[in-house]
């Protein structure tokens, strides 16, 4: 309507030069980190794609190790349920707790589909052919997405989680007890979810006739494959109008609805949507672990798809697949003493030389560490000989008891013979809480004093590690999940890829 | 309830609106109509229901009684979004922009209800999201170059936090001219900005009404724009209109003198 479109011009000297180059003083990734950062971010997106699909499919062909393929198909389940989430948390701004439940849903929705047994022995008359069953699980919880999103609808921020960690809530209930399903006290009990252990022998997939029966292999293709598609989809969907209704709707919804967005309708629509994605994810976990139990989806699984979220950089679609591999990979390693123990050693050297400035302090702070651990092993050796002939914890795949590694352990730190009069643990657990008093009297002190206090808060630590936290792997995963999320709040808090925002200017 | 047969018939029209905050009157039996490319100034102290009258409108609030209809159809009981796509579209008094996203964006995404691809349809690219996207790209460019070089160029793919705040002013009209409104309601446009800027903002809302094609009803507190660029002045205190004429009528009249400076100010005068 207006008369004449100028036309664009760049910065020229004196005329809002500042403004012009804004995006250079942006928050943005710094460091090597952030020249990593600004390489992917030249290469279109596409090519990324490619480059990772293409990387991913050829895995059983370079390894035929069973471990490592089946670890390759949880992560790319995990990165669909991270995407799928990433689109109501991430892009809408929807803080929605239930998430789990869709996946879930869809889980139990294909196994009954598909067939299996219940375990109270009745068999699941249904053997429907795949695609009908993937399909039909797809639509039912895209429908659920939307039944349980009409209710909360006006809810937003904590109340939106409250109502839908709710959800959550009532769907472990229902898939724990669905075994004396009671039809209001007509005709007895029946057995419709399997109860605490769920749908067994659920049908592998069938494509073209033939069984999908290498199962870590052919699921991970099948993933890889819905995850092409999908990725492809959301990242337009992203760029389009709904994509940038959902932003709108995430930066102010009051603005959005009077800009002429029904605020309450994309809402649904990205529930409905992240519940799609999660309900690709389901139809395939049943198959692929050939049971289906209620244990699976509950708030821990929540809490790790969240943390892949945030931890990638919650909105950006690169982010979060990259957030779900490191999240998945990190946690599969903490499963093992050997490899456990290097991610230990090395994020304790890393964090060292990357905190402490100038040199001379880290290699003072280096040699004290040296020095006062071999300096208490001579000790307790003298006064307590079995206090330092205690075994060194090993994996599946034996840590050699007498390499390089394993003997400076054995003479730096303090590890306790494993008797029944004083155990081992026992003495962990003491040395836990007194780490833990070092760390609070560290954050307490400044200056010096904090330097010499870090030198037995470090070795405290590493003994409470070998003697303690390496063999209990349950406790230990969301104990370093934790720390990691708390060092990358602070240090990057919008994520490794999200982008920076600003709430108010 | 509407009058077809009345010779010109308003744009916008107020009848006998009331609201009501818990047993407070906000607006009290107000009258009020904006005809066809008229630029209407609404005066008031602080506190008279001028955002208020705006809040029902476009349908934030809901009207206790009374009526709104624009170009003869009611608007209440809709959804705001739907008020805005029958033609209404405003810009706030604090600044409400999409700050995270982009200049570009910000007005793009006013044009949401003035499309029609599916999600599916934008998910698989398809001809009509394409070519809705082209269109969305033009208008946006269109509605942005509006402001001379102002929000154009390098300013388009910047975060709106990024502009100072004559310019985020600019991008809220640009935004509300997006939605492709009939009705342009601007809440102080001229808020914070300096001398010279407010004389650009008001030589802007008068190239709004006569380039641009829209009606205008205007909230500002700044006389000198008011008087600039007013056809009609309609003057609000606590929820009353006191007083409806040209600058000029309303500006001496003695009950808009009393509600601003005081009652002693008023027989004095």
């Amino acid at each position: 309507m207006s008369a004449e479109v100028p036309t664009p011009s760049g910065p020229q000297i004196g005329a809002d030069e500042w403004v012009a180059r804004s995006n250079e003083r942006i928050l943005g990734p710094r460091g090597p980190f952030g020249a990593v950062v600004r390489a992917i971010d030249r290469t279109p997106r596409i090519i990324i794609l490619a480059v990772f699909v293409g990387f991913v499919a050829a895995i059983p062909f370079m390894t035929s190790n069973g471990y490592i393929q089946g670890v390759a198909t949880d992560t790319m389940l995990y990165i669909l349920l991270a995407m799928g989430l990433n689109v109501a948390v991430g892009w809408a701004g929807l803080l929605d707790l239930g998430y789990v439940a869709f996946y879930g849903f869809a889980a139990y929705m294909f196994a009954a589909l598909s067939g299996g047994h219940l375990f109270t022995g009745g068999v699941l008359l249904t053997d429907w052919p795949t695609p009908a069953a993937v399909a039909v699980a797809i639509v039912a919880t895209i429908f659920l997405g939307f039944v349980l999103a009409l209710p909360t609808r006006r809810l937003r921020g904590d109340y939106l989680a409250i109502v839908t960690l709710f959800f959550l809530e009532i769907f472990n209930n229902f898939t724990n007890n669905g075994d004396r399903w009671d039809w209001l006290g007509l005709g007895g009990t029946h057995d419709v979810t399997g109860g605490t252990t769920g749908i067994i022998d659920v049908h592998p997939w069938r494509i073209g006739g033939t069984e999908l029966t290498n199962y870590s292999r052919d699921y991970m293709w099948v993933a890889l494959g819905g995850f092409t598609v999908l990725a492809v989809a959301l990242m337009y969907a992203n760029k389009s109008r709904t994509g940038r209704a959902w932003r709108a709707l995430r930066e102010d919804p009051l603005a959005a609805e009077l800009m002429g967005m029904p605020v309450k309708w994309l809402m649904l629509l990205a529930v409905a949507v992240g519940a799609g994605v999660a309900g690709f994810a389901g139809s395939i976990i049943g198959a692929y672990h050939q049971q289906v139990s209620p244990d699976e989806f509950t708030f821990v699984l929540l809490i790790t798809v969240y943390a892949m979220v945030i931890l990638g950089g919650a909105g950006s679609l690169g982010g979060v697949v990259v957030g779900a591999i490191i999240v998945n990979v990190l946690l599969e390693v903490l499963n093992r003493p050997d490899h456990a123990r290097w991610v230990f050693y090395a994020a304790v050297l890393i964090g060292l030389i990357v905190k402490v400035r100038p040199w001379r302090l880290l290699v003072a702070v280096l040699g004290g560490l040296v020095a006062f651990g071999v300096i208490v092993n001579q000790i307790v050796g003298a006064v307590w000989p079995r206090g330092v002939d205690g075994p060194i914890a090993v994996g599946p795949t034996a840590f050699t008891k007498q390499g390089f590694f394993a003997g400076a352990i054995r003479h730096w730190l303090v590890l306790p013979a494993h008797t029944y009069t004083i155990p081992h643990y026992t003495i962990g657990n003491y040395a836990f809480v007194i780490v833990l008093g070092l760390v609070l009297a560290l954050t307490l002190v400044k200056g010096w004093k904090r330097w010499v206090l870090l030198v037995p808060m470090i070795w405290g630590a590493a003994f409470v590690w070998e003697n303690l936290l390496i063999e209990q792997a349950p406790t230990v995963r969301p104990l370093m999940l934790g720390v990691i999320l708390i060092v990358l709040m602070t240090t990057r808090p919008a994520g490794l890829f999200g982008q920076q925002r600003v709430e108010i200017v | 309830m509407t009058e077809n047969g009345a010779e010109r018939r308003p744009l916008l029209e107020l009848r006998e609106l009331s609201v009501a905050f818990g047993g407070l009157k906000v607006i009290d039996g107000l009258d009020l109509h904006v005809d066809e490319h008229e630029i209407v100034s609404v005066i008031g102290p602080n506190g008279a229901g001028k955002t208020t009258v705006f809040n029902l409108i476009t349908g934030v609030f809901e009207p206790d009684s009374g009526d709104i209809l624009l170009d003869g159809e009611s608007l209440i009981g809709l959804a705001a979004h739907k008020i805005t796509q029958r033609g209404v579209a405003r810009t706030f008094q604090t600044l409400r922009l999409f700050l995270n996203m982009t200049v570009k964006e910000n007005v793009m995404a006013a044009q949401y209800g003035r499309t029609k691809a599916t999600l599916l349809e934008q998910m698989l690219r398809l001809p009509r999201a394409r070519r809705e996207e082209r269109r969305m790209n033009e208008v946006a460019e269109e509605k942005l170059g509006f402001f001379g070089e102002r929000l154009m160029g390098y300013r388009w793919n910047q975060p709106a936090y990024s502009l100072s705040y004559a310019n985020r002013r600019r991008l809220e009209i640009a935004r509300a001219t997006a939605t492709q409104p009939r009705i342009l309601l601007l809440d102080e446009p001229a808020a914070g900005m300096n001398p010279v800027e407010t004389h650009e903002i008001t030589e802007l809302i008068g190239k709004l009404r006569d380039e641009g094609g829209y009606t205008i009803l205007l909230i500002e507190h700044d006389m000198h724009v008011v008087e600039g660029i007013s056809d009609r002045v309609v003057a609000l205190d606590h929820g009353v209109k006191i007083s409806e004429g040209t600058f000029d009528s309303v500006a001496t009249d003695p009950r808009v003198v009393e509600a601003y400076l005081g009652t002693s100010a008023a027989v004095t005068k």
